[in-house]
């Protein structure tokens, strides 16, 4: 009972906030019904016993690309005047995209209304006794080993492409060398003069 | 306590709701009380290393000084600034306020007394502290002022910044304890050398508890990493145009972070509610005295650093978390997890 009020209760906030993200004006908004919605699909997965993805949904991206989001959106200077102008030109993709994904929809539930699906449990076997955390990664660590480490060194280029195209050798800068200063003491630094009253000090 | 009120008649579902509430509330209302009492603590000390008396006039020795501030902001008009976004700007003092009590709900005073004893327990206080950070986000965002704004942005910044190398060091317990169960954690650290209960006694993750010691000040944006709230230059940062019940919020938020975090502390490092030595007299002390007892000692340990250690530049900040604590921290899982691998996990095949 507490489980279907509940199933009810997230799945509602998540197509209400997912709605409200394209819907509202404000892009900040926008990304706080964005966040919304991935915090209650969190709660979906809990639902479905799946707690380990769940913390993971939040703590990468509540916790981490949304925030790095609200920053760039905070940040931008938007004319939305000129965002709606768009509009019209898009409509036609965007519609072929909405039409893709309901006939995917329409598909997967075609299919599991035909029957259970056996293929996961034929391609990769689990102890039911192991908890989440400890089947995801006696599975990921073993079987999908090289499909990990692949998709660890695409990040890795990513970020290194990310740095490569941003960064750039600026002229005139005088970077700090922090062993430099810390081996600096004040008998390096301070001297103490007597001088007499009316002259210059010579430095 | 669900079966004892389905003893008396109720339905699961009740019993399970009634139950659950119950446990909230015996966290939530003492927490409450406890960081009441902790500003007070925490403005002694402070004042006890600036040679002053600090608050000494409310109550005897000034123990009531906190009850008398919430009374003033309680009785304090609420003022919402003409241009800022109204709801964003009330909703960001609760988010605070939530997130600071909610991670409670996985820390363990005892052997099973903890509200939600789940598997997931470490990511679950991670995830919950990546989302301390809108607060402060939105309530800069909504404020539609200079001071909040920049202040929103540099906590963004350092807050990220330090959950990634918190995130190695917890990767680092959580090896050496097998589990994300915080009672399991706990439970994993008796017995050191045949007497001594806790991780920081091992000097594999020694450096760890020191290190997390240092990110849980700055998570917090605690002194010495307080630019989020740095006076000098932003005024009250984020804070700057909030005003009531709105503020008092973000103060209670703030220092029920701080008391988590010392617990979270003493939790992983230095064995939660175990007594500090494996000997048997000291068992008899209830588990619950001893993490209070732990929590206090680190509290004081924020509050000397808070007296004594004058505020970081933000490059400085910035330099420490990722070009010291990030390498440092992801060798030490390296470290951590070979040491396992070759030892407890059947040496090298």
């Amino acid at each position: 009972m507490i489980h279907v009020i509940a199933f009810y209760l997230f799945a509602t906030i998540v197509v209400c906030s997912g709605a409200l993200t394209i819907l509202s004006r404000n892009p900040v908004h926008s990304v706080l019904w964005l966040i919304l919605a991935f915090f209650n699909a969190a709660g979906l997965m809990v639902l479905l016993g799946a707690e380990f993805i769940a913390m993971l949904l939040v703590i990468v991206y509540v916790g981490a690309v949304a925030v790095l989001f609200l920053f760039v959106v905070m940040m931008l200077d938007i004319d939305f005047a000129e965002l709606r102008a768009g509009f019209v030109d898009y409509l036609p993709f965007g519609m072929l995209i909405a039409l893709v994904l309901l006939a995917e929809i329409v598909l997967g539930i075609g299919i599991w209304s035909a029957g259970p699906i056996e293929l996961a449990q034929r391609a990769a076997p689990v102890n039911p006794e192991l908890s989440n955390i400890q089947a995801i990664g006696a599975l990921l660590y073993t079987r999908y080993i090289f499909l990990f480490e692949a998709a660890g060194i695409v990040l890795l280029v990513a970020m290194i492409g990310a740095i490569v195209l941003t960064h750039r050798a600026r002229g005139g800068v005088r970077p700090q060398n922090i062993a430099k200063q810390n081996r600096r003491r004040p008998q390096d630094a301070v001297r103490n003069v007597n001088q007499p009253v009316g002259q210059g000090v010579e430095l | 306590m669900t079966a004892f009120f389905q003893n008396l008649g109720l339905p699961f579902e009740g019993a399970w709701l009634l139950a659950t509430i119950i446990g909230i509330l015996v966290i939530a209302l003492p927490l409450m009380l406890a960081v009441a009492m902790i500003i007070y603590a925490d403005r002694k000390i402070w004042a006890a290393m600036a040679l002053r008396r600090g608050p000494n006039v409310v109550g005897p020795f000034g123990l009531l000084q906190s009850f008398a501030d919430g009374a003033k902001v309680f009785l304090q008009e609420t003022i919402i600034p003409s241009a800022a976004n109204r709801a964003l700007f009330l909703i960001a003092p609760i988010i605070t306020f939530t997130v600071a009590l909610i991670a409670w709900a996985v820390i363990p005073f005892q052997v099973g007394v903890v509200v939600a004893n789940i598997n997931v327990g470490l990511l679950y206080i991670l995830a919950i502290s990546s989302l301390g950070v809108y607060g402060i986000v939105l309530s800069g965002w909504a404020s539609n002022s200079k001071y909040p704004f920049y202040s929103a942005i540099r906590a963004s910044a350092q807050m990220i910044s330090y959950e990634v190398s918190i995130g190695f060091i917890l990767v680092c317990v959580v090896l050496w304890a097998g589990s994300f169960n915080l009672t399991a954690i706990v439970e994993s650290q008796k017995g050191y050398y045949g007497f001594l209960n806790g991780n920081g006694f091992n000097p594999l993750l020694f450096p760890m508890a020191i290190m997390f010691l240092i990110s849980a000040m700055a998570e917090t944006g605690r002194a010495p990493f307080d630019l989020t709230e740095a006076e000098s230059e932003l005024v009250a940062g984020y804070q700057t145009e909030y005003s009531s019940m709105a503020f008092a919020l973000f103060w209670l938020g703030e220092y029920a972070n701080v008391i988590l975090m010392c617990a979270l502390n003493a939790i992983l490092f230095w064995g939660g509610y175990l007594p500090p030595l494996d000997w048997a007299p000291l068992y008899y002390v209830p588990g619950i005295l001893w993490l209070f007892a732990k929590i206090l000692f680190f509290f004081f340990v924020f509050s000397w650093v808070k007296a004594t250690v004058p505020r970081y530049r933000y490059d400085q900040l910035m330099r420490l978390g990722w070009k010291i604590f990030l390498p440092t921290s992801l060798f030490f899982v390296f470290l951590v997890s070979g040491f396992l691998m070759f030892t407890r996990y059947g040496g090298a095949q």
